[in-house]
């Protein structure tokens, strides 16, 4: 008798079991960002009119995106969008210690972070403080003087296969 | 079915069904305390009291929160402040009673650790309280989150991003957490879940099992004395009640109990009417703005010493330095090896061990608050950091070679 007991609660067990994973994948994908999110996650930015040495903070994926058009005496770097004659700053605008927004200091040519004091260079590489790493280059694709954010164009391919960002 | 004899009374007919005497005896009259305490022992009774407080304000502020990106921070300072009747009063005792409830489960937490609570059959006391002090975290932090100021967008922005891992760079689960690339709607609406429905429902079970857990090891005493209860019981019921080494937990316990919350309460509601600014953050009056950080983010002060931990190291030092903190406090009964159950002014080493550690965590808090731009304070708070962990390193040694008292 007690094996027929034995097999119905290893078989009832089981049932369970495979019951209980699967409800937990429904609630793994049920916290997953919704579809919506993610189709919003293109931004277009014309960079025609940006002035030297002034930062212009874009939005994409409620994420700040730092475009800042380098001046001739700014250091040249791999990271740099080039657009026509003109090299530009394009970065993920949060710190890669925790994800605060450092602030551009024009006269001094850096990001300072005011949440544990990181510091970056105008090409977006850490050069104080516990940023482990440079800022983060989004996805982007260069349309004549306009980039598409969220879109891995050749350029943006070229930087990450160099491991200039993630 | 059971036979059932006519009740002459509610109480005869209540007991008959559901055992109520017995369950007085139990949970009340014959549940014993030992006589020689003081009042620090009555922080347990403060704390749920002040949890009871936390549950009837936070119903109130429910039923005119609205958890939207939209619309919560409106619906926190225009509606429940301005028009609702009395919903400040309601914001104010919840806000208030979330920071005190805090630096009472530390001198809850500190005379445990002061009188040795947490050994000889007490571990399970220790662990399902430090158990509620995570829950309790988790629950400060998501309500945090809900009034969808800039303090809440930038605590939950810096928090989640801790799940990434430092050099792991686990953004997939950062995002996941989130629900989106950065803290938005579905973020707003799943820790409004989580801070009026299932971290409540883990804390009312935690409480229920760390009652349970002081049943058969006793409450501790002054002395660490193991008393025994039966004895004493018998000579309390004979009615030598002087000569007895202990008390029944209702009325007589309670009523002392009830004095000290007295106490609290007239405090806790003065800093409710007069001095609730300290528990409301300037900064989280301004509307969540994620293109925007403050100048300076910080946690709420019962999470600096934790806070401060992280920050003097790098990135992944730092993490893992914050990550031991989170849990070392769990591993107290482990890490102690003394044989003895005694309040530390008698344990020689472990009081100075322990009046460093309390020391060494105010100032942690402290260094936390301020901005990370100082070199004497970041200095400061790297000692302090080293400090805490040397301390841990330092306890199975200094208790291996206690004497027996």
């Amino acid at each position: 008798m007690s094996s027929r007991r034995d097999f119905m609660g290893k078989a009832l067990g089981g049932f369970t079991a495979v019951g209980g994973i699967a409800a937990l994948y429904a609630m793994k994908r049920s916290w997953d960002p919704l579809p919506s999110v993610k189709a919003a996650g293109f931004t277009t930015i014309d960079l025609s009119a940006a002035q030297p040495n002034v930062l212009n903070v874009e939005k994409w994926r409620g994420k700040p995106i730092f475009v800042l058009k380098k001046t001739a005496d700014m250091k040249k770097d791999d990271r740099d969008v080039i657009i026509g004659s003109d090299r530009f700053l394009i970065a993920i605008g949060l710190c890669t210690h925790l994800g605060c927004i450092p602030a551009y200091v024009p006269d001094d040519k850096k990001f300072k972070c005011a949440c544990h004091g990181g510091e970056f260079d105008t090409s977006g590489h850490e050069i104080f403080g516990p940023p482990p790493s440079p800022l983060e280059i989004p996805p982007f694709k260069v349309e004549g003087t306009k980039v598409v954010l969220g879109e891995a164009g050749p350029e943006y391919k070229k930087m990450l296969d160099a491991g200039l960002t993630v | 079915m059971a036979h059932f004899e006519k009740a002459n009374s509610i109480n005869e007919w209540m007991d008959q069904r559901l055992a109520v005497n017995t369950l007085k005896k139990v949970m009340q009259t014959e549940y014993w305390i030992p006589k020689n305490i003081n009042f620090l022992w009555a922080m347990g009774m403060v704390l749920a009291a002040t949890f009871g407080l936390l549950l009837v304000s936070g119903i109130f502020l429910l039923m005119y929160y609205k958890p939207d990106v939209n619309l919560a921070f409106d619906s926190v300072n225009y509606t429940i402040m301005s028009e609702v009747g009395y919903g400040w009063l309601w914001r104010h005792i919840h806000g208030v009673a979330a920071s005190v409830v805090f630096l009472v489960i530390y001198i809850h937490m500190f005379t445990g650790i002061y009188y040795g609570s947490y050994k000889k059959g007490r571990e399970l006391i220790w662990l399902s309280g430090m158990g509620l002090f995570v829950a309790f975290s988790a629950e400060a932090f998501s309500g945090y989150m809900l009034p969808w100021g800039q303090m809440s967008y930038w605590a939950g922005m810096v928090i989640t991003n801790l799940f990434s891992g430092g050099s792991l760079e686990a953004y997939g689960l950062v995002e996941w957490i989130r629900g989106d690339y950065v803290p938005g709607d579905a973020f707003l609406t799943r820790f409004f879940m989580l801070h009026v429905l299932l971290i409540p429902l883990a804390i009312i079970g935690l409480i229920v099992l760390h009652f349970g857990t002081l049943r058969i090891p006793h409450v501790n005493n002054q002395d660490g004395e193991e008393i025994d209860f039966e004895e004493a019981a018998e000579l309390y019921k004979a009615g030598n009640v002087k000569e007895s080494k202990v008390i029944p937990f209702s009325p007589v316990f309670l009523s002392k109990d009830v004095f000290v919350m007295g106490v609290y309460f007239i405090i806790f509601f003065y800093l409710v009417f007069y001095k609730f600014e300290f528990a409301m953050d300037p900064v989280n009056f301004d509307p969540a703005n994620g293109l925007k950080t403050p100048a300076h983010i910080y946690p709420e002060w019962y999470f600096l010493w934790s806070y401060e931990i992280l920050r003097p190291f790098s990135k992944d030092l730092g993490l893992i330095a914050f990550a031991i903190a989170q849990v070392i406090f769990f591993a107290l009964p482990f890490l102690d090896k003394s044989p003895n159950v005694a309040p530390a002014s008698r344990r020689g080493k472990f009081h100075i061990w322990f009046w460093l550690m309390l020391v060494d965590m105010i100032v942690l808090t402290f260094m936390g608050k301020l901005p990370p731009t100082d070199a004497l304070f970041a200095n400061i708070g790297l000692v302090a950091a080293l400090l805490f962990f040397a301390l841990w390193i330092a306890l199975p040694i200094i208790t291996k070679s206690e004497k027996k008292l």
